[in-house]
């Protein structure tokens, strides 16, 4: 029976939305800026948030590690582990994974001329860095590492300020050895590497892993392995294998390398629901309003209606027909306009660099991108639908309890 | 046997010294297929009576019965469904849905009751034809003239073949030459299809048309007057 009148309510909710066309477009308007705004910020809200994920796996985390239980407590030499077992390089060397990476990162100190700093040495096998972390990526100055056994250094261009030195400059390495004797050695500064985020470069000098492990007397002992795999969506499953393949040893996701960045996740979806409801509460009212003047208006021709035997459901399903066609077409104005926003005015993202400068505690980088994710998509269009139909069930029901002979009679 | 029958029906409006006694102890039957006209001077309770029948309001007390149904004890979505299946309504304006074609008027009765749209087009056509108003189809309600609005909304009443028309003073706004046209047609369709008409009116010239004649006076009917 529904369905037999619901082209009749679709018929009349269409051709009464245009008996007003002004003022249609203004609430159609006000529907699609809504719509726009929902769907830049979400875009807004992920690509910063993607951005800051893929900076966290970037920075040497990947998307999972394998360590000697008590390393991550306590980044010392004793805690080391030995080079990954057949079991593990089953593991490690199925399709699954994208890359994998064996290094040393142990605390050192390094010393110029004129300044010595803290800073976490990282000794790496550099072709299997490449995709996998930020030394995989270009060296702005000098050239990168080339082998397991580069006995060249590579630190960050802060760094260099830092220390007043540069590319081709001797600096000092100091850190403890297996026997817990200092253990140092000069190496030649062969490049300058840049990266998001200022505090990284100051954070990790690079060698190669061979020199590394010669430097603190580990023979072929690491500190981590870390691996990518194809999609972040698998992960759970080869963490497992993995754990199983090496009991002794510590593997963890990179959600649980990274628990503050989680919760900082989980805080944004919260706050973005928050945001959906402040905006979608303004559009609320100018619907409702709309609706109950649309009603008012249309008094007689409801009592018409009930008068020729419309059921009361069915003029609510008239009036709800008519928001449902109008919530239809401002959203799809709405994400189409912030698809235009984000995809095509600014598919180059928005150069923040100005403002970052200031943000790096906030760590925040440069470019920003928008990503509109499906997920978000889906949320904001049923949100408004969903919600927008709520919020014309009052006229819709106040409609249905016009009383006939009333609403006939009036003028 | 009567297609509606009323007995002992009061209606007031109001309550204590405002009280308006619109109906008083109404005792009525019209049988099935006659052509009744009410009578009165204004105020006397004859858009009241229209309405009672039609389960557009409720008797303050009294029985309707309208095609072996108890209107006086149904629910909104009951009335709802016995005046889509059983009565026609013709008000004196504002009969038609704005938005709608008169073909679209008249055919949303039907697609309320669910007929296929293949018939409806068809019943839609002929009636409307019946009705003189071949070629008009698809125009709005506001491109027609009042007459041959008047003529889409009892071509809607009529195309579900309702037990009942109730029309409430359906000339009024008429020219005489028109009013009587209507008249003349309803007076056709009465004859051709049996339906039952109740019809509320001033006008002298649609009172000579009606078979039986009832006079009411201050909620009353005080003269009921067979005619033809
Ligand atoms: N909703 C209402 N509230 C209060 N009184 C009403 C209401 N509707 C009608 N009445 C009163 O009931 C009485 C009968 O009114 P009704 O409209 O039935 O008269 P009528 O015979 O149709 O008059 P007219 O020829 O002017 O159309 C009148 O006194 C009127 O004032
Ligand atoms: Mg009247």
């Amino acid at each position: 029976m529904m369905k037999r009148t619901l082209p009749l309510l679709a018929t009349l909710g269409w051709r009464n939305l245009w008996r007003h066309p002004k003022r249609t477009f203004v609430i159609l308007f006000a529907i699609t800026l809504g719509v726009w705004f929902m769907v830049i910020s979400a875009g807004m809200m992920v690509g910063i948030i993607e951005q800051q994920v893929r900076d966290t796996i970037f920075n040497l985390t990947g998307h999972a590690q394998i360590h000697n239980p008590e390393y991550r407590d306590d980044p010392a030499i004793e805690h080391s582990m030995p080079p990954p077992t057949p079991a593990m390089l089953e593991i490690l060397n199925s399709p699954k994974v994208k890359q994998w990476s064996s290094r040393v990162r142990l605390p050192a100190v390094v010393m110029s001329e004129r300044e010595s700093r803290g800073v976490t040495l990282v000794g790496i096998d550099p072709k299997h860095e490449q995709g996998l972390s930020l030394i995989g990526e270009p060296v702005v100055e000098g050239r990168a590492l080339e082998s397991i056994d580069d006995d060249g250094i590579v630190i960050g261009r802060r760094m260099a300020e830092k220390l007043e030195t540069r590319v081709g400059k001797r600096i000092v390495v100091m850190s403890q050895n297996k026997n817990k004797e200092v253990a140092d050695r000069g190496f030649r500064i062969v490049g300058l590497y840049r990266a998001e985020l200022e505090s990284t470069e100051t954070a990790y000098v690079f060698t190669g892993r061979k020199t590394a492990q010669k430097l603190l007397g580990l023979n072929d002992d690491l500190s981590e392995i870390a691996l990518i795999t194809y999609s972040r969506d698998g992960l759970e499953p080869l963490v497992a294998s993995l754990r199983q393949a090496a009991p002794t040893l510590e593997t963890k996701s990179w959600k649980e390398l990274e628990p503050l960045m989680v919760s900082a996740l989980k805080v944004y979806d919260n706050f973005m629901i928050i945001w959906y409801l402040i905006i979608f509460g303004a559009m609320a009212f100018g619907l409702t309003n709309t609706m109950l003047m649309a009603i008012f208006e249309r008094t007689r021709e409801i009592g018409l209606f009930q008068a020729l035997g419309m059921r009361p459901r069915y003029i609510v399903g008239q009036v709800l027909m008519e928001t449902f066609i109008l919530l239809l077409i401002g959203v799809a104005l709405g994400n189409l306009t912030g698809w235009f926003t984000s995809d095509v005015i600014f598919a180059d993202g928005i150069d923040l660099t100005e403002f970052a400068r200031g943000m790096e505690s906030f760590q925040m980088s440069s470019i920003m991108r928008f990503q509109l994710e499906a997920r978000d998509l889906i949320t904001i269009n049923l949100m408004v639908i969903v919600l927008g139909l709520l919020a014309s069930l009052y006229p819709a029901l106040k409609a249905a309890r016009y009383v006939p002979v009333e609403a006939i009679t009036r003028t | 046997m009567s297609t509606v029958t009323l007995h002992k029906v009061c209606k007031t409006f109001g309550e204590g010294k405002l009280a308006v006694h619109a109906l008083r102890d109404i005792d009525l039957e019209v049988g099935n297929g006659d052509f009744v006209c009410l009578s009165g001077p204004s105020g006397s309770g004859k858009t009241t009576l229209l309405n009672m029948i039609g389960g557009l309001d409720r008797p303050t007390s009294g029985e309707i019965t309208v095609a072996n149904q108890r209107v006086d004890q149904m629910d909104k979505g009951e009335l709802a469904e016995i005046r889509l299946r059983n009565i026609g309504f013709v008000f004196q304006a504002y009969n038609l849905i704005p938005v709608l074609s008169a073909r679209e008027n008249v055919e949303f009765v039907m697609q309320l009751q669910g007929i296929p749209p293949e018939i409806r087009h068809q019943k839609s056509k002929e009636i409307l034809a019946e009705v003189g108003l071949n070629g008009m189809e698809d125009r709005k309600p506001a491109e027609l003239s009042g007459g041959q609005q008047q003529r889409v909304a009892v071509a809607r009443a009529l195309v579900s073949e309702p037990a009942l028309i109730l029309a409430d003073e359906p000339t009024a706004n008429l020219d005489s030459v028109t009013a009587e046209k209507l008249v003349e047609l309803l007076r056709h369709l009465n004859d051709e299809h049996g339906i039952t008409f109740v019809i509320s009116t001033h006008d002298k010239m649609v009172m000579g048309h009606a078979r039986r004649l009832l006079k009411m006076h201050d909620g009353k009917i005080i003269d009921d007057i067979q005619q033809r």
